[in-house]
């Protein structure tokens, strides 16, 4: 039975798609069976970011409608053969997502793959509940400014309210996935500093993205950047968040920072 | 001579909580109104000077057959006070405000329909039959809760019976109601309402004060009225008089 993790963040505009992507490349690049999930029905994007936006024949909704079996909808990246795709529907309307039909096929995904990544839309709304609903860990994409962390906050309720696990009385896993992260803005003071968004949001921290102009390369050219260029400093922070996501402990580096900052970071086990 | 206020008091908000009657209309509308004039019938009076919740939930109406709904019970002296368990897109400025939160209550006696003397059984006597039977309230400690949890941002928590404890933080943007007094052993960043079913002589305590706004027996203040040098401490807020007062704790 494989892991159905949901990436989410409320605000829109923060990076999920282009996290999901990347981690899901970096998941699979270790040998894992990865399906990265689209549900921002009618805004679809990680068909493009994945590169596979030539590639798309049925969608979710068509599987949820019944129109095209999972399989035909599925789509095989080219780059790394453990990696999938279902892609989200651009021309239907959201409300096509059944709550029945979601769980149906977020079911069938968890027994062929080892890891199912939801790609939240951003909102509160049900696009956004569905994604989470049948998650079993979620990871809470959060810019380091203020309306991002409350608007994170926010989901973090729903995450701990409206999900499946939630109701049946158990915990959510959560982790905090801090994107955008520009460590000159941290200097000068710009920006909310790493203690201060653990603080208020108090999940574990999974990793730290800094803000680079390798996301926006790689999102352009339709590849995740963990494919795109594995030693970026972009892509080496999702390697690392994705080997947390498997339960190693692997320091965590602030970007700019090089003292022996990680200690004080790692060691705070938050809430 | 009036006096020019120079700090214009700020208006209470105060919670109260009342007991009214849940009315739960059933599909078809018609036949449900023939079984309530029956029942109107049989005890004059019974929905004179009652408060009434109109329970909406399990229905699937729209607006217009809401409206009207209203308006037939207008019709029948029956005035909704609130509407429960509404879509927001239900409602509108012409209709009875959205209630939340509802508590069970001990169910209103109806007026008994016995076959035999419904006729002999004088209409004025009822009314004085239906008043709520009051049960005595055994003696018991004050109740609290306990959260455990950070309460997130859009979390309200309601709880008029007595004190709160938060071990955590309460984040901007959510809101703690409590009948007693409020301790939240993290930051407070959003807002604190304690007191608020007329107990003057509650209390707010926080490990860190950032709250967006604090009240104490519908008496507040905001973020902004704060004393700037209470920010980031521990505080306990407490009212003397009309006036809240802040200090610093050990």
């Amino acid at each position: 039975m494989g892991k159905v993790v949901v990436v989410t963040s409320g605000k829109g505009g923060v990076g999920k798609t282009t996290s999901s992507a990347a981690l899901g490349a970096a998941l699979a690049q270790g040998g894992e069976k990865v399906v990265v999930v689209d549900f921002d029905v009618g805004l679809r994007n990680l068909d493009l970011v994945m590169g596979a936006e030539r590639r798309v024949v049925y969608d979710l909704v068509n599987v949820i409608q019944g129109e095209a079996k999972l399989t035909q909808a599925l789509i095989r990246d080219k780059r790394v053969e453990t990696l999938y795709l279902l892609p989200a529907s651009q021309t239907r309307d959201k409300d096509n997502l059944t709550p029945e039909g979601v769980e149906k096929v977020v079911a069938s995904l968890r027994k062929a793959f080892d890891w199912v990544i939801c790609d939240s839309p951003a909102g509160i709304e049900s696009g956004a509940t569905l994604a989470m609903r049948h998650a079993d860990v979620a990871i809470v994409v959060t810019n380091p400014e203020v309306s991002s962390v409350r608007d994170s906050d926010r989901i973090i309720g729903l995450l701990d309210s409206k999900t499946v696990k939630a109701e049946k009385g158990e915990r959510m896993e959560k982790h905090l996935l801090l994107t955008r992260y520009d460590p000159a803005r941290a200097q000068r003071g710009d920006m909310l500093k790493v203690d201060d968004v653990l603080d208020i949001l108090s999940i574990p921290l999974l990793g730290i993205i800094p803000e680079s102009m390798d996301v926006l390369r790689a999102s352009n050219v339709g590849s995740p950047v963990t494919l795109a260029d594995g030693s970026s400093a972009p892509a080496r922070a999702y390697f690392d968040a994705a080997r947390r996501l498997k339960g190693e402990e692997l320091p965590i580096t602030v970007p700019g920072e090089k003292r022996g900052f990680f200690g004080k970071i790692f060691g705070r086990k938050a809430a | 001579m009036t006096d020019v206020l120079t700090q214009p008091r700020p208006i209470r908000l105060k919670g109260r909580s009342f007991l009214a009657l849940a009315l739960t209309p059933e599909m078809p509308f018609e036949d449900w109104l023939v079984r309530l004039d029956d029942l109107a019938a049989r005890s004059a009076g019974f929905f004179l000077r009652r408060p009434v919740v109109l329970n909406v939930e399990e229905l699937d109406i729209d607006r217009s057959q809401l409206r009207e709904l209203v308006a037939q019970l207008a019709a029948r002296n029956v005035r909704v006070m609130g509407i429960e368990g509404a879509r927001p897109s239900l409602l509108g400025a012409d209709l009875p405000p959205a209630m939340t939160d509802g508590r069970p209550a001990s169910d209103f006696e109806a007026p008994a329909a016995e076959d035999g003397d419904e006729d002999a059984r004088p209409a004025a006597a009822a009314v004085e039959d239906v008043a709520p039977a009051m049960a005595p309230q055994p003696v018991r400690a004050m109740p609290s809760i306990i959260v455990t949890e950070p309460v997130r941002s859009g979390q309200s928590l309601f709880f008029p019976e007595g004190d709160v404890t938060v071990v955590g933080s309460v984040a901007s943007g959510a809101e703690i109601v409590a009948g007693g007094s409020i301790h939240v052993y993290g930051t407070l960043r959003g807002r604190a309402m304690a007191g608020t079913t007329g107990n003057g002589a509650a209390r707010i305590f926080c490990r860190k004060l950032e709250a967006e706004l604090i009240a104490i027996d519908g008496f507040y203040k905001t973020a902004e009225d704060m004393e700037p040098d209470l920010r980031g401490k521990a505080v306990q807020i407490w009212l003397e008089g009309e006036a809240i007062k802040a200090g610093t704790l050990g």
